[in-house]
């Protein structure tokens, strides 16, 4: 996985967020590549930082959030350079899409839903042919109609008039990646898509991600806590831990060689792997006073005194990162 | 929809209950009043017998409900003529300037709160909060006497009072609104006059309203900007100018609407202030009148006449709110 | 008292504090602290309508009293009426909006219609009314001012004792067979409190505005009262060139309740966090 092939590429990121109480530091130095036609995953336990990520790609941080430093390369350019008006013009929707956590409050509860998803594609969805507003709307529908039938959402027709409050929160999900789909991106991140949905509907719709990745031929960055979906849905993954990158490399490969100390720890704890639900001792960091060097070593067992001096840097072999001075 | 209606009724017949027990009641005898203060017993006695002062007061009531529901509500004291015609004739002067007001006020008022949402926390909301906090702290008398000081006196670039000045002639009846009847009638001096006329009246009564709706609309786009739909359009890459005219403003007029309804009734209350200082010829001056001169007939329809278009407008905002938020519609 | 330090660091909040105790103070000390405390109601023709200078800050009046004077001398029927009225407003709509949410049935309608009927008029209407009816006087005033703002403490308590009616404490006192009063005055009482306050601190600028109405239009303070809406409603005949007579009241009233209004936006957002983040 080098920079150089990749469709996007996240380098030394370091955002932080100023709170009543002081100033989150919540990534310190991520680096994350998504090459082209792969469904990269981003693991992590909640408050790790990976929303975080997934946001900052995109430029929707909050207010009070800074970057401080990195670079965000997709497809060559620095996203971070673009302005907002930039991005929204050529970037979002149209080149990157986005699928959020909570379904239940991502639509609009006063418009129709055909009226919310044809929207965005009057502005991103461009095809070139010079046909006026009638017949260009009439063949967003249109597409509009058949992605809702590759989501499986019954009787797409209706659906366009209705709601947001009259589906279910499994039906919304599918709404929202038929939006994302829409104008044809290269690169589509979701946000733990499937959290706020039972556990049915779950896999239900990480099947149906990874078909429509294969079948659209788009690359996906899945953000999850999860590494049980991880193995199910992504062709690589990268480790995240208090607003560190630890691991990244093929999925397979971690899940058998799991080199990180906490990387061990998480896979070991997964309720598919033990049924042990002591899981792993200590408690994450709050970013407002984030341990020094590896913010991982003070529950590390295999800590050293080094640990706490510097961020260790990230030692690659093959497509296998790690950053950890057990490897380096 | 019904039910809404049907639950307003109760509370009209109260208030006609109300009206008549406080014209009533409250100053024991009418009749002394009416007669004046050097009256004969004997002549008190006559007036009682005519207005049927001496009947029991239940029957009274009866008579006055009745009364009511054919529409008479008697004759004004003051003025000698049926009361509901007086009312009648003054109505368009009032509902001209409460709806002149309620245009500024929302005109200008949406589009502040929506720009000090927006610039949430820079100098421009805070000039802002002081101005909408300041504006309703202002005592609307005080504000139309400034005004005509500054305006018409100093500066003499508007008039001082009135409807119309006394050179013109009201434009013939359409609507009552001397603005739409004298388009309607080719009078363009006609209109440039009233409308000259009606904007100090205009900007007094507004001022209050102007205040609150700012303040409304800005913390009703405020909470929307934080929602979770708001995030994901931006994501999705909905243009910035377009999200908040288009997409935002639906959601947080919903707030805004509401207040309307309750800013109506301070509109009215406020009409009444503000006609008597600028000698405007509608309901509120006629109500001041009504109230000095014990003109108890008109005070009740006067009285009767603003409960129900308050409890007529807050049905309407209902309304409103069912055409905006899809979810309350299934409510009503 | 982690409330009181919440609350000073809202700058305006602070600021709508110092307005009212300084109003608070200037009601007291009125007597001591007017240049010209006769003025109360004795008068000078002599100098009457002077424009403002060295010894007459804000002017002289038709009657040759001084304006400054008068508008020191005129908080006290200000904050005395608005003090009053918010009061008693209190001791009639709270108690009854208590049992209207506390009780079902046939004495919470009732209530509750009653309350409904004089809030379909706009308060100033109904005030200005009853005003005429009683007799034009201060003390009437207050009284049609009073008899027209407690429905607007009754629909508060009414809601915010609906609300807790359902919180698990109330239903464990009813287990242990606490009284009905004892539960609503000991416990609902307390908690709605709060609410209470902030419209009882926002009632006050209201009510000073109101009164103002009332004594501009005649319906409340009669001379020679000091009163500010008195004040600006004798200055008319006398306009534009005696201005000072007219404005420095109108002022007077302004800062009054524009220090009320602040004072009570802070306090709402201290006792509410949940609108604090979209103020």
């Amino acid at each position: 996985m080098t920079a150089g092939t990749a469709l996007l590429a996240v380098e030394g990121l370091r955002v932080s967020i100023a709170a009543d109480d002081g100033v989150a530091r919540v990534l310190d130095h991520v680096d994350l590549a998504i090459p082209g036609g792969r469904v990269v995953g981003v693991v992590g336990e909640s408050g790790c930082g990976k929303s975080t990520l997934a946001r900052a790609i995109l430029g929707i941080l909050p207010r009070a959030a800074r970057v401080e430093s990195g670079r965000i390369a997709f497809a060559g350019e620095d996203l971070l350079r673009l302005d907002q008006r930039e991005l929204t013009r050529r970037i979002r929707g149209r080149e990157i899409s986005f699928i959020p956590q909570d379904p239940y409050l991502a639509l609009n509860p006063t418009f129709r839903v055909g009226t919310q998803l044809l929207e965005i594609m009057r502005w991103h969805a461009s095809d070139g042919a010079a046909d006026g507003a009638r017949g260009r709307r009439a063949r967003h529908r249109a597409r509009l109609v058949e992605l809702l039938r590759a989501v499986q959402l019954a009787d797409p027709e209706q659906a366009l008039e209705r709601y947001p409050h009259q589906f279910s929160g499994g039906q919304r999900q599918r709404l929202l990646i038929a939006g994302a789909l829409a104008c044809r991106p290269r690169l589509v991140i979701a946000d733990e898509p499937t959290t706020a949905l039972d556990v049915t509907t779950q896999l239900q719709i990480l099947k149906l991600l990874r078909d429509l990745a294969g079948d659209f031929g788009v690359s996906m960055l899945f953000v999850t806590h999860d590494f049980g979906v991880v193995a199910e849905l992504c062709d690589e993954v990268m480790v995240m831990y208090a607003g560190q990158s630890v691991e990244a490399g093929a999925t397979a490969e971690i899940l058998d060689r799991p080199r990180h100390p906490y990387t061990q720890m998480l896979i070991a704890c997964h309720p598919d792997r033990s049924s042990d639900l002591a899981g792993i001792p200590g408690v994450v960091p709050s970013p407002l006073a984030p341990p020094p060097g590896c913010r991982f070593h003070p529950r590390c067992p295999s800590a050293r005194a080094v640990c706490a001096a510097a961020r260790p840097a990230s030692v690659a072999d093959g497509g296998h990162a790690v950053a950890c001075v057990l490897y380096g | 929809m019904l039910r809404r209606v049907l639950l307003v009724v109760p509370v009209l017949f109260g208030l006609l209950v109300l009206t008549f027990v406080l014209v009533r009641v409250v100053p024991n005898d009418p009749s002394a009043a009416l007669a004046g203060q050097n009256a004969t017993p004997a002549q008190i006695a006559e007036i009682r017998a005519k207005y049927g002062f001496d009947r029991p007061l239940v029957v009274q009531f009866f008579v006055y409900l009745r009364n009511v529901a054919q529409g008479d509500f008697g004759t004004s004291m003051y003025t000698g003529r049926p009361v509901a015609r007086d009312i009648a004739q003054r109505l368009p002067a009032t509902l001209e300037l409460t709806f002149a007001a309620l245009l500024l006020g929302v005109g200008l008022g949406v589009p502040l709160g929506v720009i000090a949402a927006v610039r949430h926390n820079t100098w421009v909301d805070h000039a802002l909060r002081v101005v909408t906090v300041g504006g309703v702290a202002i005592a609307s008398f005080w504000f139309a006497i400034m005004l005509q000081l500054l305006f018409a006196m100093a500066l003499d670039v508007l008039p001082l009072r009135g409807r119309l000045g006394t050179a013109l002639d009201a434009p013939r009846f359409l609507t009552g609104l001397y603005l739409v009847d004298s388009l309607a009638a080719g009078r363009l001096d006609v209109f440039w006059d009233a409308l000259k006329h009606l904007t100090l009246p205009t900007v007094t009564l507004s001022f209050g309203a102007l205040a609150t709706i700012t303040r409304f609309t800005r913390s009703g786009v405020l909470e929307t900007l934080q929602k979770d739909y708001v995030t994901y359009a931006t994501a999705a890459g909905y243009p910035r100018r377009v999200l908040i005219p288009v997409y935002v403003l639906r959601n947080s007029l919903v707030a805004t609407v509401t207040q309307i309804g309750l800013l109506f009734g301070a509109l009215l209350a406020g009409a009444v202030v503000v006609e008597a200082v600028y000698d405007w010829p509608g309901i509120g001056s006629y109500a001041v009148f009504a109230i000095f001169t014990s003109d108890y007939k008109a005070i009740l329809a006067v009285t009767l006449l603003v409960g129900v278009v308050y409890a007529c407008v807050n049905i309407l905002v209902d309304l409103v709110l069912g055409l905006i938020d899809p979810r309350v519609a299934e409510q009503l | 008292m982690l409330v009181l330090r919440k609350f000073a660091r809202d700058a305006s909040g602070m600021a709508g504090f110092v307005i009212v105790a300084l109003a608070a103070l200037v009601a007291l000390l009125a007597p001591w602290l007017a240049p010209h405390p006769l003025d109360a109601h004795e008068s000078h023709p002599v100098q009457r309508l002077q424009a403002p200078s060295r010894d007459f800050p804000f002017g002289t009046d038709n009657l040759g009293r001084d304006v400054l004077s008068r508008v020191i001398l005129g908080a006290r029927p200000a904050l005395t009426v608005a003090l009053l009225v918010v009061g008693a407003s209190m001791a009639i709509g709270v108690p009854l909006g208590l049992v209207a949410g506390y009780r079902s049935g046939w004495t919470c309608e009732a209530i509750m219609r009653v309350t409904d009927v004089v809030l379909a008029v706009p308060q100033l209407i109904l005030a200005l009314a009853l005003a005429q009816l009683l007799g034009p006087s201060l003390r009437n005033a207050m009284v049609a001012l009073t008899l027209t703002y407690w429905p607007f403490f009754t629909r508060i308590v009414f809601a915010e004792t609906r609300r807790l009616k359902t919180a698990v404490f109330v239903e464990a006192l009813q287990g242990l067979n606490a009284g009905g009063p004892r539960i609503m005055f000991a416990h609902i009482l307390p908690n709605a409190a709060p609410s209470i306050i902030v419209r009882a601190t926002i009632g006050m600028g209201f009510t000073i505005l109101s009164a103002a109405v009332l004594g501009f239009l005649g319906m409340g303070a009669t001379p020679p009262d000091p009163e500010w809406g008195l004040a600006v409603a004798e200055s008319r005949e006398y306009l534009p060139d005696a201005w000072w007579f007219a404005t420095f009241p109108g002022i007077a009233i302004f800062l009054v309740v524009f220090g009320f209004n602040l004072f009570g936006d802070g306090l709402r957002d201290v006792v509410d966090p949940r609108l604090r983040r979209s103020r």
